[in-house]
């Protein structure tokens, strides 16, 4: 098994061991994998995509091929520990929805997705004119999954809407590592944003 | 006429029979007091006895899943696509089983077979049969063949119901289920289409109350008839506008303005239905069908699938396709979801296919992919 991605190897760290996890948009099935052998937990992966659900029958992870905007009705409220969803939030139709979704079968939600505040887009943007494109976002405006992209102010905005608690946030350069520079100024420095959010029950002030 | 057989294919077989003398207590109330069952075995069973498959056929399939009983057979088993060295079910890991059902036509105990208390055919007085009995006289048939666990029980259609029985009504003798284009149990549509298939047969004049055999006739217009009705269900609107569209029999391109075959469609049913009447008994449709209509695995549990699946030991692989409207895909997802409220292994598959129900007998990349890796995480649990 190949090493896993940084972004990968931070969300397993924030999962404790022997906890159920739902992964949404699964890929292949590495993280699911991976949380598998070395944290002990159980649960079940969802992906669209019939390549990567036969990937995830290779790498021995239990997945639904399913549309994730046809919402998690088939699963109970609070069945999971964690909601997983890496890299998806922007190619879903309601991502607003999705999260409370996330927040209705599990406990805590696990959200990662590229920052579309990056100083690089911003650039592409304002400088040339042009639709941006990264090593992140490799897609042409016009053929693109990513319907529903935003940035790390976006997303913690919403979190506030929502009344979500974030509980750990991580950011990453384009390589996936964690440079010191990224965190002074994420929204512009930070090329993926990584969030651990449950529902706000406190009362508010 | 061919002389060699396919490289990828077992190869010739040859069907063997076990006879049970102690009976069998059949969900009727009646019992069989001895009875034979048909088999086919492809592969080599290891050491441990661990690699072996057993495969449930469906509503007219029978123990002939896989190989060619002579090099003259025009056609090979009906699960040939996916049962052989280097398929899904690969006969180079696994020892596969495929029996056919009590009260089948091929060999099994069935209408057709003479009732020792009598000396006749069974006829109508063959009891009726359920998906439970016939998981029952398979559990027996593994005794004898030294088979305590089933690395896993597969089939499609009515067969994938039966490898969900078998994971219900022995959790500890499977470690894997393997439930293709099924339901949980039929809806009002499915069985009034069964309704309609028996009534073609009940009310042909050859049918004699089921005593055809005795008249020496059979009902061959009704079972036809059931088999044209049955092949309807089997097929998609685009399969069937695929393979038919409108085209005329009549290359003039002008209709008969008769009631004679006009349409391709029209020819294509005719066919399967008399080829069907030629090999199948319409005592054993009728009994199929009507298992069919009786499946239920979670009526004993008050009616709640996951109550039923709750006790499973089994990993699941649960496989739809999108065009199949006799069970569709939302009614392969009522098994997933079940599965899920009891936090069962399960694996789901919904794989895009235009051929209607008829598509898990066919190689469609998409499906054999996963059924493929599957079956591969199956055989390396049992080191196969």
């Amino acid at each position: 098994m190949s090493e896993l991605r940084a972004d990968l190897a931070i969300i397993s760290e924030w999962i404790e061991p022997g906890s159920r996890v739902l992964d949404l948009g699964c890929g292949d099935g590495k993280l699911l994998r991976h949380l598998q052998e070395t944290r002990g937990v159980s649960g079940y992966g969802l992906e669209i995509d019939a390549d990567n659900v036969a990937a995830c029958v290779r790498n021995g992870v239990n997945v639904l091929q399913t549309d994730l905007d046809a919402g998690l009705s088939d699963f109970d409220p609070d069945s999971f520990d964690y909601v997983v969803m890496t890299q998806t939030l922007q190619a879903v139709n309601y991502p607003h929805l999705l999260i409370d979704e996330m927040l209705r079968v599990g406990r805590q939600g696990i959200i990662t997705f590229p920052n579309f505040g990056h100083w690089r887009l911003r650039y592409y943007l304002a400088l040339k004119g042009r639709m941006p494109m990264s090593g992140a976002l490799p897609h042409t405006w016009y053929d693109t999954p990513n319907i529903h992209l935003c940035t790390i102010k976006d997303f913690e905005a919403l979190c506030r809407e929502k009344r979500l608690r974030i509980l750990q946030r991580h950011v990453l350069d384009h390589a996936h590592r964690a440079r010191a520079l990224s965190r002074v100024l994420p929204n512009v420095l930070a090329e993926v944003a990584m969030y651990r959010f449950e529902r706000d029950t406190r009362r508010p002030s | 006429m061919q002389k060699t057989l396919p490289a990828d294919s077992v190869g010739l077989v040859t069907p063997q029979t076990l006879h049970f003398d102690q009976p069998l207590e059949l969900d009727c109330g009646r019992q069989l007091s001895n009875y034979d069952l048909v088999y086919e075995t492809y592969g080599e069973l290891n050491a441990e006895r661990s690699n072996a498959v057993l495969i449930c056929h469906a509503l007219s399939g029978d123990h002939h899943a896989a190989g060619y009983h002579s090099p003259e057979d025009r056609k090979p088993g009906w699960w040939e696509t996916a049962v052989g060295p280097g398929k899904p079910i690969d006969t180079n890991r696994f020892f596969v089983v495929c029996s056919n059902n009590l009260g089948g036509c091929n060999g099994s105990t069935g209408p057709a077979s003479i009732n020792p208390a009598t000396g006749r055919p069974y006829g109508a007085d063959f009891p009726i049969v359920t998906v439970h009995d016939w998981v029952r006289s398979q559990a027996r048939l593994a005794d004898a063949l030294g088979i305590e666990r089933w690395a896993a029980v597969v089939g499609g259609s009515l067969g994938g119901m039966q490898a969900l029985q078998w994971a219900v009504d022995y959790p500890d003798r499977l470690a894997h289920a393997v439930v293709i284009a099924a339901a949980p149990k039929l809806s009002a549509q499915n069985i009034a289409f069964n309704e309609v298939a028996r009534q073609a047969i009940l009310s042909d004049r050859d049918f004699h109350d089921g005593r055809y055999l005795e008249h020496g006739t059979a009902p061959h217009r009704g079972l036809a008839l059931a088999r044209m009705l049955g092949h309807i269900t089997y097929l998609s609107d685009d399969a069937m506008r695929a393979k038919f569209g409108r085209d005329l029999r009549q290359t003039n391109g002008k209709p008969t303005f008769s009631f004679d075959v006009d349409f391709e469609v029209e020819s294509y049913l005719r066919y399967q239905g008399r080829r069907f009447v030629e090999h199948f008994d319409a005592n054993t449709y009728l009994l199929m069908t009507k298992a069919l209509d009786y499946f239920d695995p979670a009526a004993p549990y008050s009616h709640d699938l996951s109550a039923a699946l709750a006790r499973t030991e089994a990993s699941f692989l649960v496989v739809s396709f999108t065009s199949d409207w006799r069970f569709s895909p939302a009614r392969s997802r009522e098994i997933v979801r079940a599965l899920l409220d009891v936090d069962k292994n399960v694996t789901y598959s919904e794989v895009e296919a235009s051929q209607g129900h008829d598509a898990f007998l066919m190689n469609i990349p998409a499906y054999f992919d996963v059924f493929s890796a599957y079956m591969g995480r199956v055989a390396r649990g049992v080191g196969a």
